[in-house]
């Protein structure tokens, strides 16, 4: 039996290097993967403490179920307006993103 | 199940039949009669919506198990968000009937009311599920809306950095929901709020639940996309963004906070006394230096939000009433700016740097007095509504006992004074070789604008408003 720790060990890494990620790389696709690593880990939580704390209910795995459908489909969304930038300025790296500044 | 359950939810049901009705009428009928029927059917049927939903009903329900709560004031909030939907609408209808975007203009409405819905039904949330579900429903069309000049690059970059700070705040957000839910077992607002006790994995659920909800209202250290999203997005839509999507967040952090933070009051006030002054100061410093105008009025808004907030802090029913109350006194206001900026550039080629309003009392003086008034009323001014909103805000946090805060607000009010003031100096004073044509504008935009004005003179004169408010209202 896996205890519930390494679970919110291994969902609080995957949190974490999501932050990392979204605020160091310079790829619109890979910071859009960064923020999935972050969905994903808030799914993992969910899950996990529904399946050990409160075994009797199912609002965690309904919860978790719902985040990764919302979650789909903004990232559906994202990546239209990625390809979007890609015709506008064939490529999608965010240094050539700095058209507004203030 | 009970059917009957739906019809209480009357403001959510007829936006959505509003909506069907949009979009068939987009999918079956010729160019032709699109182009010239959309626009007036779209405005006349969100009309028949806020008069149906004008008076909210007298009564607290609760339905689907609590899923869905409701009560007087939601329904007032409600009817303020679709009003402002209509002025967007209405302001909207310059940019829409342009060449490049006149066959896509189904799309803006329908997707404009879909965020509608999702704000709808993050207001009357009773569970964190409903809530969650509501607030991604208005952020994933707003990103469509904000892309939605597909060939201009700008609008393609801010779609691209506001759709990645939802996802990355929902994401924080979900984080702290899924901590509080590990820590009191359930997700019902009403079950929550008894279960919180404020351990320390408690507080750090409230502060990733607060960030990420900081980042929906842009409150200042989650500004940082604000400005270029605010720059880069149709006028229309940065104004929708602006007033609504900010209004119903700013709203729906307060019923939350009240709700289901109430044990942890402590908390959330320090986080909140910081935040507050954080966003009114910096916001401030920045929007002085600014050139492009829908940049600084960007800026404005941010600190417009320190503002909103400090009617939370107190936690109080009078705290509740002076917030719907400076939602809607800055709704009217915010919306003549942009609706001034949006003309203007529409009909100049896109001319929205303060330079280029050089002299336009000389060529346009009825645009530069509405510009001036939601100016003076946005700075808070005495006689428009903009003095009556802030005052109001300040004595509810002044009276729970939080004097430095309103303090340091005050100061920042004259601080602002400086650069509302230096676009008014613009129009009137800057001399300019080659100042903005006359321009006429259309009825739609006249319309919306007359609507605006007539708010920023009348709702701080007219007490009933406020009164009227204040009779729902409730505290922690």
């Amino acid at each position: 039996m896996i205890n519930i720790e390494y679970y919110l060990i291994v969902s609080t890494i995957m949190m974490f290097a999501g932050v990392y990620g979204f605020f160091t790389r310079r790829n619109l696709l890979a910071i859009l993967i960064s923020v999935e690593l972050i969905l994903n880990s808030v799914d993992i939580n969910f899950a996990v403490f529904n399946r050990f704390l409160f075994p009797g209910q199912l609002e965690g795995f309904f919860f978790a179920m719902f985040a990764i459908g919302v979650s789909a489909a903004e990232t559906a969304v994202a990546i239209a307006i990625i390809i979007n930038i890609y015709r506008n300025l064939r490529n999608i790296q965010v240094r050539n993103m700095n058209e507004m500044k203030g | 199940m009970n059917y009957s359950d739906f019809l209480y939810m009357r403001p959510e049901l007829s936006l959505i039949a509003v909506t069907i009705v949009l979009l068939l009428f987009d999918l079956f009928t010729g160019a032709k009669v699109r182009a010239k029927y959309m626009h007036p059917l779209a405005c006349v049927l969100l009309l028949l919506h806020i008069v149906l939903n004008v008076f909210p009903m007298h009564e607290d329900v609760s339905l689907f198990g609590s899923m869905y709560q409701s009560n007087t004031i939601t329904g007032i909030v409600k009817s303020v968000l679709a009003v402002s939907t209509f002025i967007v609408f209405l302001q909207g209808y310059n940019w829409l009937k342009r060449e490049d975007t006149r066959h896509k203009q189904g799309e803006f409405y329908v997707l404009t009311l879909s965020t509608l819905i999702g704000m709808n039904f993050m207001l009357s949330a009773g569970h964190f599920l409903m809530f969650f579900l509501g607030l991604e429903l208005a952020a994933v069309p707003m990103a469509c809306l904000i892309a939605f000049d597909k060939y201009k690059h700008h609008s393609a970059e801010a779609g691209a950095k506001y759709i990645l700070s939802s996802l990355f705040s929902s994401g924080l957000m979900l984080y702290g929901i899924s901590f509080i839910y590990g820590t009191v077992g359930t997700l019902y607002f009403d079950d929550v709020a008894g279960g919180l006790t404020g351990s320390p994995l408690q507080i750090m659920a409230l502060v990733f639940f607060f960030s990420g909800l900081g980042f929906k209202i842009s409150l200042v250290p989650f500004h940082l996309w604000t400005a270029d999203v605010y720059q880069g997005a149709p006028t229309a839509v940065t104004s929708y963004l602006s007033v609504v999507s900010k209004g119903a967040g700013a709203f729906a952090l307060m019923i939350i906070l009240f709700k289901v933070f109430a044990p942890m009051y402590a908390q959330w006030q320090e986080i909140l006394f910081w935040v507050i002054i954080a966003s009114i100061t910096i916001a401030n410093l920045f929007a002085i230096r600014q050139n492009n105008l829908k940049r600084f009025l960007a800026f404005s808004s941010i600190s417009q939000a320190g503002y909103i907030m400090l009617g939370v802090i107190a936690g109080n029913a009078e705290g509740m009433t002076s917030l719907i109350y400076y939602i809607l006194v800055y709704m009217v206001a915010n919306f003549a700016a942009f609706g001034v900026i949006n003309v203007i550039e529409q009909k100049s080629g896109g001319k929205v740097n303060m330079s280029d309003y050089d002299g336009l009392y000389k060529t346009n003086p009825k645009l530069s007095f509405i510009m001036t008034l939601s100016l003076f009323s946005l700075a808070g001014i005495p006689p428009f509504a903009g003095f009556f909103s802030k005052f109001f805000i300040f004595m509810s946090a002044f009276s729970a006992g939080f004097h430095v805060l309103v303090f340091i607000a005050l100061v920042n009010t004259i601080i602002s004074l400086y650069y509302y003031l230096k676009v008014v100096k613009a129009m009137y004073i800057n001399k300019s070789d080659s100042p903005i044509a006359t321009l006429r504008s259309d009825g739609y935009t006249r319309a919306g604008l007359a609507l605006c004005t007539a708010g920023i003179l009348l709702l701080g004169l007219i007490s009933a408003v406020y009164d009227s408010i204040n009779c729902f209202a409730f505290g922690m």
